[in-house]
């Protein structure tokens, strides 16, 4: 069954466009929220990782904060 | 314990070209390493490393990691090496993960890492309104009020980014002026939400759950400033603390010749961590080359 997975990042943040492709390289699906137009969704990452770096990810509520391989493998066990 | 013929420290351009150079001699070797790219990883535009008119940061990296992973390289990453040390004949690694490594040679390819304020305030509020990457959480300070910390290139480039997302953004700079080259400073005086403080240095950041005030001292004055983002641009140090018997020029820079070889045989340097003249991706990557063979030629000698 297929992880509900979403991503908080910015179009110029390297390291958000670095897990991106690590997530496609592993045919992972997912939502992108750019949190530099979408200010509710920028609020919303906020919220959720009590802090303002991207990229954050959000798998099945797991908040992952940076491009943390080890830990995003572990969540999507892959 | 096993006995590799190199363990090569980091995987940004010298680690890397280190590798496939390896890799392709056979050498029973080893990649230890926090993260792979280095600053590659970090930069948004290349334009000029060679074979590529334009390339992002993180396609560079990709091919430089596809590279590497061709010729089923050993890499350890997400392990940070906390001590490099010579005894007898061998060379042993330790890491944060509580493991140990032994090699005939070593190349330390660790590169530089943002230098930190070290103020008041500033290890509360990482990433709770401080960044030290103006390019990747820029546009989450949309029309609010910043301050740059710094005066160089990467202080103007982050002052140009931002002028176009936040409402105000000052730039504290604690010379008299503003270095950097001139096309990118004549952009920034022009800019009109942007004020530069000269002779100005930071004193502490505060806030609540979040950042929402910076106090300076400008000459005798001190002020506090609100602001809601604090970007952080003063510069590189290498991440050469782990290594303690090489020598180092006054920056923490390893000292290398010009065979990559360090004060002490068997360990050699390559890239930013070095004193090399000009910090490149391309050079990294030459010196990275240069480190391996010139360890491929130690093994055959000893």
């Amino acid at each position: 069954m297929a992880k509900n997975v979403k991503i908080y990042s910015t179009p110029t943040c390297p390291w958000c466009i670095r897990t991106k492709q690590f997530l496609k390289d592993n045919s992972i699906a997912f939502e992108d929220y750019d949190v530099g137009s979408d200010q509710i969704k920028a609020d919303e990452m906020v919220a959720k990782s009590g802090q303002m770096g991207v990229p954050v990810l959000d798998i099945e509520g797991e908040i992952i904060v940076g491009f943390d391989k080890e830990r995003i493998k572990a969540a999507l066990g892959l | 314990m096993r006995i590799y013929d190199l363990i090569i420290v980091g995987a940004g351009p010298a680690g890397i070209t280190a590798s496939v150079y390896a890799a392709r001699k056979r050498m029973d070797f080893l990649v230890i390493t926090g993260d792979i790219g280095g600053q590659t990883a970090w930069s948004a535009d290349i334009e000029n490393y060679t074979g590529y008119q334009f390339v992002t940061g993180p396609e560079l990296v990709d091919k430089f990691e596809k590279h590497m992973r061709s010729y089923d390289t050993n890499v350890k990453e997400g392990e940070g090496v906390t001590g490099v040390e010579k005894t007898g004949g061998l060379i042993t690694i330790k890491t944060d993960k509580e493991r140990e490594y032994q090699a005939k040679t070593v190349i330390i390819a660790s590169g530089k890492r943002s230098k930190e304020l070290g103020i008041p305030g500033e290890k509360e509020y990482k990433n709770k309104g401080i960044t030290y990457c103006a390019t990747c959480d820029g546009p989450l300070f949309s029309g609010k009020t910043v301050a740059i910390i710094g005066g160089g290139n990467s202080a103007l480039d982050a002052a140009l980014q931002l002028e176009r997302i936040a409402s105000k953004t000052y730039i504290i700079n604690n010379t008299p002026r503003l270095g950097g080259d001139a096309i990118m400073l004549q952009k920034v005086e022009k800019a009109v939400n942007v004020e530069i403080l000269n002779d100005s240095s930071v004193l502490a950041i505060s806030g609540d759950k979040f950042v929402n005030s910076i106090t300076i001292k400008s000459g005798e004055e001190e002020k506090r400033l609100p602001v809601e983002g604090i970007f952080v641009e003063i510069g590189l140090i290498p991440n050469s603390d782990f290594v303690k018997d090489v020598e180092k020029n006054n920056l923490g820079e390893i000292k290398i010749n010009n065979r990559n070889e360090t004060n002490v045989p068997g360990i050699f340097a390559a890239g930013d961590v070095t004193d090399v003249p000009e910090k490149q991706i391309v050079i990294a990557a030459g010196e990275g080359s240069k480190a391996c063979l010139s360890a491929f030629r130690y093994l055959a000698q000893h």
